[in-house]
């Protein structure tokens, strides 16, 4: 047996850890894309939306910490800030009736596909407006009728969901692919494989996306998960691809083709995307298992402001169009904290209501 | 009425609701090439092929989410467990998943999706596999249970369960595969789930008792007629939602009352109809509710501790005596 000298190591220390002197960063980025919007086919029109979009997404996650941090709402709360290209991109690589699914951080998702401002907050608030009537809170965004089927909270959970959806799609032979994003630590889980090698076997028309931000919670990838994350693919046989989910423009070339593949295919797909989350966690994290430092570098990249150069620099707006477009973005944000401030929580009897789409069952209910 | 076995009254069900619903699909291992580890799937595949009858890996955590993402995505699975031992690796996703996704999106899904297979224990298999798992699943909000016992309810039943929009555990046991009975044939044949059936009139003593436990409960009742006590039997055959109201007007009768439950004792349905009965029949009760449950303990592989752990008629012939103060 190991002596106190020769202590036992077994998941590989992260804090403190530096090489030759420089921070050891969790996730490196991959290049991001040379190639300009028109060569994408995306119009000028489509990169203004995505950054009207990501400010949207920033902003709204923001303003939603500063009200969480007052005490306006309980629960968790997982912000998605520094990840928005990744929606983003995807959203717009996508058909409008292929399936998205995720895990809980999922207000950026929830906003790039048609939940507005207004039913997002009061969902964070718990009100009767919210895109889930209150009755699913911040891990349970969803607007089913736009093929989004949700934010869910048991990690890797949702995977073998997501699969489903693909199944289903190629049981009716509807064109539809399905897309199911989870994070790095999810990796780890058993649904994960046995969802993979399924797909790969039934050649289910399925995209599996790590959004890998460098941290499983507060644990570093390095340090949960062996090895690279995307070629796990090989040993299920299955296309892969790893790309950098900084950069919007980035996220949609890699995403169209990989959807126009596995649509036109059948084939499923395991792709890692990597991002960088900038906020903890949740509410909770302290963040002692990173430095302000690596936290930094990370920001210098900021999708968001990447996407505003993008902009300003070809020369599609000029700076006064970038305020108009952010002035109506807070508008719509602080409008939305209003909404859902003076909207009603729940009546008493949506406690029963939405358990049952056939006829309800409650035992013992001696209402 | 035509006389089938317990598997073949299955097969029947799920034949027709395929034939009838091109959005029904069955699932599991060994459901297609292998003809159906218990034969409840023999013939299906050469008549609806691999499309509709899917050989799945041993990966029930993966090919039951697949079966609730594909509930929600339109279609109506029916996912079948070798056996509900096996079910437990998947209990993230009848738990967490299909019985809670509705709700919590605040009605914008719907999960109409049926997990069935054998459940509880089936002779010497061991510890592992020999739990009933019927009482546990219908803890959770959003999931009906049904155990049924005789071929006709299994038909009837599992008929509903399929046109069920939201998600139904249909539990068998490889005990009973082979059981015969009379079958209706009537048309669309469905029986209600939620609705208890009283299989045997009495007027001393009222005994609960569902899935394989109606079959013990019916051999006692045989032994207690030679001494002259009259048993009434009541099979649930939905554990949730459970029927206790038609539990209650057979106790204002009887005002006796012994449940037979194949599972632990603690929490079981024999608890939960236990507590209902005192609460409404007290006053009706004229010996308090006696239970007959597995012991606290794991199942063993010794045929005589085996023997011993099983509820048998015995037991129930015991439970019976004493709310009749027969001994």
């Amino acid at each position: 047996m190991a002596n106190k000298e020769q202590e036992a190591i077994f998941t590989p220390i992260g804090l403190n850890n530096s090489e030759n002197g420089k921070i050891d960063k969790s996730v490196k980025l991959p290049p991001v894309t040379k190639k300009k919007h028109k060569s994408l086919g995306l119009s000028e029109d489509d990169v203004i939306e995505m950054y009207r979009l990501m400010y949207l997404q920033r902003r709204f996650e923001e303003r939603a910490m500063q009200m969480y941090q007052k005490g306006k709402f309980g629960g968790f709360l997982h912000l998605y800030i520094g990840q928005e290209a990744v929606s983003t991109g995807t959203v717009f690589a996508l058909n409008d009736d292929d399936d998205i699914i995720t895990a809980y951080r999922d207000h950026g998702w929830g906003l790039v596909r048609g939940i507005t401002p207004n039913e997002g907050m009061a969902e964070l608030y718990g009100k009767a407006t919210g895109c889930s009537k209150g009755k699913g809170g911040s891990m349970h965004f969803a607007k089913t009728e736009n093929h989004f089927w949700g934010g869910y909270g048991i990690v890797g959970g949702h995977i073998p969901i997501g699969a489903g959806l693909a199944f289903a799609n190629k049981y009716q032979d509807n064109g539809r692919i399905a897309t199911c994003f989870f994070g790095d630590g999810a990796v780890d889980q058993g649904s994960l494989h046995e969802s993979m090698n399924i797909a790969q076997l039934w050649k289910l028309p399925v995209v599996f996306v790590v959004e890998n931000n460098g941290y499983s919670m507060g644990t570093a990838a390095r340090r949960h998960t062996v090895g690279e994350i995307h070629e796990r693919a090989k040993g299920y046989g299955m296309k892969s691809a790893l790309f950098n989910g900084m950069d919007a423009l980035t996220v949609y070339e890699n995403m169209k083709n990989i959807a126009d593949e596995v649509r036109k295919e059948s084939l499923p797909y395991f792709v890692e995307i990597r991002t960088y989350r900038y906020r903890g966690h949740s509410m909770s994290d302290p963040q002692k298992y990173r430095t302000k430092e690596e936290l930094q570098e990370y920001q210098k990249t900021d999708p968001v402001e990447r996407m505003k150069s993008y902009l300003l620099d070809e020369g599609i707006v000029k700076q006064k169009k970038i305020d108009e477009i952010e002035e109506v973005v807070e508008k719509e944000v602080m409008d939305s904290i209003d909404f859902a401030e003076e909207s009603s929580f729940p009546e008493p009897e949506a406690l029963y209501e939405d358990m049952f789409t056939g006829t309800s069952h409650f035992h013992d209910d001696r209402r | 009425m035509a006389v089938l076995q317990f598997r073949e009254a299955l097969m029947q069900a799920i034949d027709e609701e395929m034939d009838r619903d091109e959005k029904v699909f069955i699932m599991g291992e060994e459901v297609a090439e292998y003809n159906g580890a218990y034969k409840v799937t023999e013939g299906l595949l050469d008549k609806y092929g691999f499309r509709r009858v899917i050989d799945t890996p041993i990966s029930e955590l993966g090919f039951s989410g697949i079966g609730v993402g594909a509930a929600m995505n339109g279609l109506r699975p029916i996912v079948e467990f070798m056996t509900f031992n096996f079910a437990v690796l998947a209990a993230d996703q009848i738990i967490n998943h299909a019985s809670k996704v509705r709700y919590m999106l605040g009605g914008q899904a719907s999960v109409p999706i049926v997990f069935r297979g054998p459940n509880a224990s089936a002779g010497q298999l061991g510890a592992t596999h020999s739990v009933a798992y019927d009482s546990m699943y219908a803890h959770f909000p959003g999931l009906s249970v049904i155990y049924p016992s005789e071929p006709d309810d299994a038909k009837g039943l599992l008929k509903s369960a399929i046109r069920s929009d939201d998600p139904v555990l249909f539990m068998e046991s490889e005990q009973m595969y082979g059981l015969k009975g009379e079958v209706s044939e009537a048309e669309d044949y469905t029986i209600p789930i939620g609705k208890a059936k009283v299989k045997r009139e009495g007027s001393d003593v009222t005994v609960v008792a569902s899935g394989k436990m109606y079959h013990i409960a019916k051999q006692a009742a045989s032994e207690l007629e030679k001494d002259g006590v009259e048993v009434e039997i009541i099979d649930p055959r939905t554990i949730k939602p459970f029927d206790i109201e038609t539990v209650v007007n057979s106790i204002k009768k009887t005002n006796r009352c012994v449940i037979v439950d194949e599972a632990h004792p603690f929490g079981g349905m024999a608890a939960e109809v236990g507590f209902l009965i005192q609460r409404e029949a007290f006053d009706y009760l004229d010996a308090p509710v006696q239970r007959v449950t597995l012991p606290d303990v794991n199942a063993p592989f010794s045929k005589p501790l085996f023997d011993l752990w099983l509820p048998d008629a015995k037991n129930v012939i015991e439970a019976v005596n004493t709310v009749t103060y027969r001994k």
